[in-house]
């Protein structure tokens, strides 16, 4: 009876789980592979081949927009950990213990609003009409009013000032389980600060890092607005292309070639930054 | 204090976490101040304070409050968030039990599963799910000649296409609670003879609570501000984000903008706020 129950129990708790997992993400992947692997022959007549992907391949363009928008991506990725890493630090290890709490609510306050205001936000301050370049030439810096938009180095800015949050609250819960005595003893035997870090605090610190390092990384490669918004016409990001093809174009079969391509490549990617530092999901997206 | 490194190397980096969050605070303090200045175009020169992008009734200045398409839009997001709060809240909780409080085959799998939405991009969230729903909808129609309008890009599949990966943040936050909690309560409770729901109601839950509405808030506020998922499944009842980059993209940007912008950050602070509160609050006892 009470094992009866327990079963029971089981069951209807699966069962959500089971439904959001196969109608909202399993089977629209597999509709989506399906549809980007057939190939229109005649208006409503389809046959099953690899044309979409190999239209990806034999144009330039589309794989240079994708291999761009990867190393970008892990540029933004590396940026995030070398700019974060020792705010997160900051705020686990220096900060005393009514500072820490602050700082970090104040770390998630650009969480809070959508990544339109912001982008919207260093629109206004960044085009050529805008608080910037009028303030610099108000103080006499410059003579005529400068773009800062619309170029590689906004595009990156941007995009780490938006997932950088996602890099630094992984960081923080793991430095912060971290014992200060474990710092203390590598200085005791003799270590200076450059060995310290590098041979005890990022060691303890790597699921946190790779955890940190995956949301960013799949965050970016899958952004749109900041690069378009900040980027401008040429911004030439991978996202983009899928727009154009499913909304513009109306090609949905060559749309849904290119998300696979994007979620193959970015899997891809994040597979081998989990074996090349011996982690796995479990011990870090994943951890709880 | 672990290391008690010397004074320059501290101060170097004190500064740092200010210049840090100085750049945090950069765009945000951009997009909100030109909601009150008296101009027409959201750049300097400061023309003088003014309510005017809120509150104003007459072009050119019409304030947001009676920009009827901003209004809709406004209301379309808080339906929208509202929905997808509820049910990924119900499933995020179903989850949390399911993960924390039973053993099945693959349990450790599954979750991986769960956690994967989270790093899906949006945009492949949003285009998998269109297609699909097109293409259930496309077969009705041709086969059985029936009109499943809920399939076709709306208020539904808006609402499923957030669900679907906010719910990983919901049952990430309330499983982290429930694993907190200590199981020799409920057993106390069923050794002085309560039934299950009763234990459920009133010794599980109410220690639950404080997650559960911290979660809620969260994924109404991710719901809100969602624009790379929505804006392949939104139909004619476009919520707020998409709304103004409709206008940011056709109109270029307006004051207009700015006040929103103002009234969302506020808005968004108030509830991260209240969410601070419950999950410090003890839970009713």
């Amino acid at each position: 009876m009470q094992k009866d129950i327990r079963r029971l129990s089981l069951l209807l708790l699966f069962a959500p789980f089971a439904l959001w997992i196969t109608l909202l993400i399993v089977l629209p992947h597999l509709g989506m592979l399906h549809i980007s692997l057939r190939e229109k022959v005649a208006p409503r007549v389809y046959e099953f081949g690899f044309g979409n992907y190999l239209n990806f391949f034999n144009e330039p363009i589309y794989w240079n927009t994708l291999l761009r928008t990867g190393s970008m991506s892990l540029l933004v990725t590396l940026l995030a950990l070398i700019l974060g890493f020792p705010i997160a630090y900051y705020i686990a290890k220096i900060a005393g213990r009514r500072a820490r709490g602050a700082l970090f609510l104040m770390c998630l306050i650009p969480l809070w609003v959508s990544d339109l205001i912001r982008a919207f936000g260093w629109i206004l301050l960044l085009r050529e009409t805008g608080v910037i370049s009028s303030s610099l030439q108000w103080a006499g810096v410059i003579n005529a009013p400068i773009e800062f938009l619309y170029n590689d180095a906004t595009v990156i800015m941007g995009l780490v000032y938006t997932v950088i949050l996602f890099m630094i609250v992984p960081l923080v819960s793991t430095l912060d389980g971290m014992d200060d005595a474990m710092i203390e003893a590598g200085y005791n035997l003799g270590g200076n600060g450059p060995t310290v870090l590098r041979r005890i605090i990022i060691p303890y610190a790597m699921p946190g890092i790779v955890s940190g390092c995956i949301v960013v990384f799949m965050l970016t490669a899958g952004s749109y607005l900041t690069p378009i918004l900040l980027g401008g016409k040429n911004s030439s990001w991978f996202t983009e292309q899928i727009y154009d093809q499913f909304i513009t174009r109306y090609n949905w079969e060559a749309g849904a070639a290119f998300g696979f391509v994007l979620l193959a490549f970015t899997s891809l990617v994040v597979w081998g930054g989990l074996k090349l530092t011996g982690q796995t999901l479990s011990t870090t997206v994943a951890r709880s | 204090m672990a290391i008690k490194p010397n004074i320059v190397f501290l101060t170097g980096y004190r500064i740092y976490v200010v210049v840090f969050f100085l750049f945090l605070a950069a765009p945000l303090v951009g997009a909100g101040m030109f909601a009150f200045n008296d101009s027409t175009f959201p750049s300097l020169p400061w023309r003088g304070f003014t309510l005017d992008w809120f509150f104003n009734d007459t072009e050119p200045k019409l304030g947001m409050f009676h920009d009827r398409r901003l209004m809709r839009g406004l209301y379309y997001s808080f339906v929208i968030a509202s929905c997808v709060s509820m049910l990924s809240v119900f499933v995020g909780t179903c989850n949390a039990f399911l993960f924390v409080r039973y053993k099945f085959p693959a349990k450790d799998f599954l979750y991986i599963v769960m956690v994967v939405p989270l790093v899906i991009p949006g945009v492949i969230l949003g285009i998998s799910i269109l297609l699909v729903a097109s293409t259930i909808a496309n077969g009705a129609e041709a086969t059985l000649s029936l009109e499943l309008d809920f399939l076709r890009p709306g208020i539904v599949l808006v609402v499923l296409g957030q669900f679907s990966f906010i719910t990983t943040i919901t049952s990430l936050v309330i499983i982290a609670r429930l694993k907190k909690f200590d199981l020799s309560l409920e057993e106390a409770a069923f050794n002085l003879g309560a039934s299950q729901v009763r234990v459920l109601r009133t010794i599980t839950l109410p220690f639950l609570f404080p997650a559960i509405a911290a979660a809620g808030i969260v994924a109404f506020l991710v719901s809100f501000e969602n624009f790379n998922t929505t804006l392949f499944l939104v139909g004619s009842e476009a919520p707020l984000t998409i709304t103004m980059y409709d206008r940011m993209v056709k109109v270029g940007s307006t004051p207009v903008l700015n006040a929103v912008s103002f009234f969302l950050m506020v808005g968004s602070a108030l509830l991260a706020l209240v969410s601070v509160l419950v999950q410090r609050s003890k839970p009713l006892t």
